[in-house]
C-alpha cells in the first residue's frame, strides 16, 4: 500500500534525496525537482502548476539519466516509422544494431518487399571509412539498396556520431543520388552528440522532412473537406489504429498518419488535409507550427488516452468542422459508452484508490494521467525525460495539487521517490521495470506499452485496463516477502 | 645498443621541417645510428629525399585497399633508404575529406604493434603544419616522441608558431614525458634572425640547438630527391647538418618542459628587437601619411 507522506509532503522529500549530492549538483538538480503548486486566480485554461520546473538542460555529469540523443529521436522515433523508406544508420555498427526494433511501431505492407520497419540497415563504418570518409560508402550502399529493394520509396539517412566529426557532405550524397535513382534521399543531420536529449534529434528530423520532402515536387492528391492528419502517433502496438478509426468513424478522413505506418506519400500529401491533430506535442509540433504558416493548415492537441479524454478531444475535433461531423461525434462516443461501462464496472472496482508514478519521455507524463483517472486511480509523481518548458505548462491542467515533479529524473532520485512513497504501481521504461520490481512494486513500460498495446482510443482503453489490473494485482505480489517473515 | 630515442619535428608548414629532419637524420645514421621515420602527413612527403622517391605505399592507403590495418604486414609499409634507414608513412586521405588525425593514430598503433620499433636506436616522427586536432599531437602523448625539436626561422608567424606548439608540449609534459628538446632555426635571412631564435628559445626555457644557414645547394640537393649529405657530402651545408645531429644525439635526455609566453609577451618581444612597431605607433605613421598625401 502506498504510504501517505506526513507533513511537508514531498517538498521534505526532495530535500532528503537532495541531501545525497554534492553542493553544486544538489543547486542544479534542485530546480528540476518540484510539486504541483496551487492554481492562482486568473489562470487562464492552460493551468502553469508546474512550470517552475526547469527542463531540456545539460544532465548533470555524474548521475544515471535515463534520456537518449539525437539519433534516438531522429532515427528511432520521428523517421524509422516511416515504413516504405529505407533508414541508413550511417556509421558503426552498434548505433542501430542495438536499437534495433525497440519501438515496436506496427506496420500493414510486406516487410522486405514494400516495408523495412523491423529491418536494420548500416553504412557500417570502418577505420578507413574514418580516416577517408564515408560518402562514397553512403553512394554504394544507396545503390545496393535500390537495387535489392527496388519497391523501397525512398532513403533517409541517419547520421550518428562520427559523420559530423570527419565532415562528411551527406547533402551532396543526397541529392546526386536523388538525381541517379529518381528517389527521395533525406540527409539527416542527427549526430548524437548534439543536443542535450533526444528531443533535438526530434527537431532536426522535423526539419528535415520540411526541407527534403515538404518541399518537393507536392504532390497531385486531390484533397476533401475532411481530411485530417493525424501527427505524433507512433503506432505503437498499435496505436495509431485504435485511434484513426475513430476519426474515421466521426467521418474525418485521415490523409497521414505522421510517422506510425506512415508512407512516404502520405507525408507528401499531409499539408493539402484540413487540420492536424497532434498527440506527441513534443516531437512533433515543429513540422505542425511549418505547416501552418506555410501550406496554412491549422493544428490541434487531442488526447486519446482514456475515455474522458477521447470524448472531450472528439468534441473538440468535430467542433472544428460541420453539424455532421459534431453528431457523429456524439453518436461515436454513445457507441463506446457501453463498452467503456463494461470496462469500469469490471477494473475499477480492482484498481480504484491505487497511487501511480510516471516517468517516461515527452508527452504521456501528463497525458495518459485522466486514464488512470478514469480508472479511480491517483497520480502522485510524473516527470519527462525531455520535456521542454511548454509541455510542464501543459501538465498542470491534468494532475492535482502537490504532485511530485521530477525532470530528466537520475537513477537514484527516481529509487529513493519510489522507495519512500512506494506507490502500487510504476509506468516507466526497460531500466527502471527490474529495479522497481525487485522493490515488490508492480511496473508497466510504458514507453512500448510492455510488448501489450493499443492504449490509444476506447479498444486501447480495455487493453490499458486489464494491463494495469495484471499487473497491480498479480498474485506475485502476495508472495513478495518471505514466509517466515511475514507478519501476522 | 641503446635505449631508444623518440624524437619528433615540428613547425609552421612550409618551414622545412621535412628538408632538415631528412639531412638530419642523414647525418645520425653516418654515426652508426638505426633510424626509422615515421611521416606523420597526409601528403606522405616525410621521407622522399631518404628513399630518392615518393613513398608510394602508405599505411592507410594500403589498409583501405586490403580492407583494414589488420590486414597489413609491416613489410608491406616499411621501405629502406639511404644507408639502411627504415622509412614509412602514415598518409591519409585528400584535402577537404574524411579525418587525417584519426589516420595519425591508426598508422603509429599499426607499427608500433608490429615491431617497427624493434631494433632501432632512433624514431623520428615528422609532423604536418599545425597540431591541429588530437590526432597529430599523438607522436607528443602516450611516452612516444620524448623530445620535441621545433623548426622556426625568425619571421613572425614561425616564432608565434613555435610558442604554440610549446604549449601543446606543455600540455602533455606533466602527463606524459614528453620534453621540448631545442629550437632549431632554419635561416631565412630575416633582421636579427639569431638574436630573436636565441631570445625566444631563452623565453621557452630551452635552448637554440643550432643555427642552419640558408644555402641554395639545399635547393639543388631536393630537386634531385637527394639529402646534401647525399648530393655534396663535401659540402659546408652538409657539415652543418652533421653539427646539428651531432648536438642532437648529444641532447639526449636533456629536454626541458617548456614555459610559452602569451601573446603579449611575444608582441613585445618584437617591439623590444625594434622590428615591429606598435600599434599606436603604426597608426599614427598611417596618419601622418594620410594628411600629407592629402
Amino acid at each position: 500500500m502506498a504510504k501517505d507522506l506526513e507533513d511537508g509532503g514531498y517538498e521534505t522529500l526532495i530535500e532528503e534525496v537532495l541531501a545525497a549530492y554534492p553542493k553544486k549538483a544538489q543547486k542544479k538538480r534542485a530546480k528540476h525537482l518540484s510539486t504541483a503548486g496551487a492554481v492562482e486566480e486568473g489562470e487562464t485554461e492552460i493551468v502553469s502548476k508546474c512550470d517552475t520546473v526547469k527542463s531540456n538542460v545539460k544532465s548533470v555529469p555524474g548521475v544515471m539519466t535515463i534520456r537518449g540523443c539525437a539519433y534516438a529521436g531522429s532515427k528511432g522515433v520521428v523517421w524509422g516509422p516511416v515504413k516504405d523508406m529505407v533508414h541508413i544508420s550511417h556509421g558503426p555498427v552498434g548505433c542501430g544494431h542495438y536499437s534495433w526494433s525497440q519501438r515496436r511501431n506496427y506496420y500493414t505492407g510486406t516487410t522486405g518487399v514494400d516495408s523495412f520497419v523491423t529491418f536494420q540497415f548500416t553504412t557500417d563504418f570502418q577505420e578507413k571509412d574514418i580516416v577517408f570518409g564515408g560518402d562514397k560508402k553512403l553512394e554504394k550502399t544507396i545503390d545496393e539498396i535500390n537495387e535489392l529493394f527496388p519497391l523501397a520509396k525512398g532513403v533517409s539517412v541517419q547520421s550518428e556520431c562520427p559523420i559530423g566529426l570527419i565532415g562528411d557532405d551527406i547533402e551532396a550524397v543526397s541529392r546526386k543520388k536523388k538525381k541517379d535513382i529518381g528517389k527521395t534521399i533525406v540527409p539527416v543531420r542527427c549526430e548524437g552528440f548534439r543536443g542535450v536529449s533526444q528531443s533535438l534529434g526530434h527537431h532536426i528530423a522535423n526539419d528535415a522532412i520540411r526541407d527534403w520532402v515538404l518541399e518537393g515536387e507536392g504532390s497531385d492528391y486531390e484533397p476533401s473537406p475532411y481530411d485530417v492528419n493525424i501527427i505524433g502517433d507512433y503506432n505503437i502496438g498499435g496505436d495509431a489504429w485504435s485511434s484513426r478509426i475513430l476519426l474515421e468513424q466521426i467521418g474525418l478522413n485521415v490523409v497521414g498518419s505522421w510517422s506510425g505506418d506512415a508512407t512516404l506519400a502520405e507525408m507528401e500529401n499531409a499539408p493539402k488535409a484540413k487540420l492536424n491533430l497532434i498527440h506527441c506535442y513534443r516531437s512533433m509540433n515543429y513540422i505542425c507550427r511549418h505547416m501552418e504558416e506555410k501550406h496554412g493548415v491549422p493544428w490541434m492537441e487531442y488526447n486519446f488516452f482514456g475515455p474522458s479524454q477521447i470524448a472531450a478531444s472528439l468534441r473538440a475535433i468535430a467542433a472544428k468542422f460541420d453539424k455532421t461531423i459534431q453528431d457523429n461525434a456524439e453518436k461515436v462516443i454513445a457507441k463506446y459508452q457501453p463498452l467503456v461501462d463494461e470496462i469500469l464496472a469490471k477494473y475499477k472496482p480492482r484498481l480504484e484508490g491505487k497511487k501511480v508514478m510516471l516517468y517516461v519521455g515527452g508527452l504521456r507524463p501528463r497525458h495518459v494521467v485522466t486514464a488512470y483517472h478514469d480508472l479511480g486511480m491517483e497520480i502522485v509523481g510524473t516527470g519527462y525525460e525531455f520535456a521542454h518548458g511548454d509541455d510542464y505548462k501543459r501538465t498542470g491542467e491534468y494532475i492535482k495539487e502537490g504532485t511530485l515533479i521530477y525532470d530528466d529524473v537520475t537513477g537514484y532520485e527516481l529509487e529513493k521517490f519510489i522507495e519512500t512513497i512506494r506507490p502500487d504501481l510504476v509506468g516507466s521504461g526497460i531500466k527502471e521495470k527490474y529495479p522497481v520490481q525487485k522493490m515488490g512494486i508492480p511496473f508497466r513500460q510504458m514507453h512500448s506499452w510492455d510488448y501489450s498495446g493499443p492504449y490509444h482510443g476506447y479498444d486501447g482503453f480495455a487493453i490499458f485496463a486489464r494491463d494495469m489490473d495484471l499487473a497491480i494485482n498479480n498474485p506475485v505480489w502476495g508472495m513478495f516477502d518471505a514466509p517466515w517473515k511475514k507478519s501476522a | 645498443m641503446s635505449a631508444l630515442r623518440q624524437i619528433a619535428f615540428y613547425g609552421k608548414g612550409g618551414i622545412g621541417k621535412s628538408t632538415t629532419s631528412q639531412n638530419t637524420l642523414a647525418a645520425l645514421v653516418e654515426m652508426d645510428q638505426k633510424i626509422l621515420i615515421v611521416g606523420c602527413d597526409p601528403k606522405a612527403d616525410s621521407t622522399r629525399l631518404i628513399l630518392n622517391s615518393k613513398a608510394q605505399d602508405t599505411v592507410l592507403h594500403l589498409a583501405a585497399e586490403m580492407g583494414s590495418v589488420e590486414d597489413l604486414e609491416l613489410e608491406d609499409v616499411m621501405q629502406v633508404g639511404y644507408k639502411g634507414i627504415k622509412c614509412t608513412e602514415s598518409g591519409g586521405p585528400e584535402p577537404g575529406v574524411g579525418c587525417a588525425g584519426r589516420g595519425v593514430i591508426t598508422a603509429i598503433n599499426f607499427l608500433e604493434e608490429n615491431g617497427a620499433y624493434d631494433d632501432v636506436d632512433y624514431v623520428s616522427y615528422d609532423v604536418l603544419g599545425d597540431v591541429v586536432c588530437g590526432g597529430f599531437a599523438m607522436p607528443i602523448r602516450e611516452n612516444k616522441a620524448q623530445e620535441i625539436y621545433i623548426v622556426m626561422s625568425g619571421e613572425m608567424m614561425a616564432l608565434y608558431a613555435a610558442n604554440n606548439i610549446a604549449k601543446g608540449i606543455l600540455k602533455y609534459a606533466n602527463s606524459g614525458g614528453v620534453r621540448l628538446g631545442g629550437l632549431i632555426c632554419n635561416e631565412r635571412q630575416t633582421d636579427r634572425e639569431l638574436d630573436l631564435a636565441e631570445e625566444l628559445a631563452k623565453k621557452l626555457g630551452t635552448k637554440l640547438i643550432h643555427f642552419v644557414p640558408r644555402d641554395n645547394i639545399v635547393q639543388h640537393a631536393e630537386l634531385r630527391r637527394q639529402t646534401v649529405l647525399q648530393y655534396a657530402p663535401e659540402s659546408q651545408q652538409a657539415e652543418e647538418y652533421r653539427q646539428l645531429a651531432r648536438k642532437i644525439h648529444e641532447n639526449s635526455g636533456k629536454g626541458v618542459v617548456p614555459t610559452p609566453v602569451t601573446m603579449e609577451e611575444l608582441e613585445q618581444m618584437l617591439l623590444d628587437f625594434g622590428i615591429m612597431q606598435s600599434e599606436e605607433d603604426r597608426l599614427a605613421q598611417i596618419a601622418a601619411q594620410e594628411t600629407k598625401s592629402a
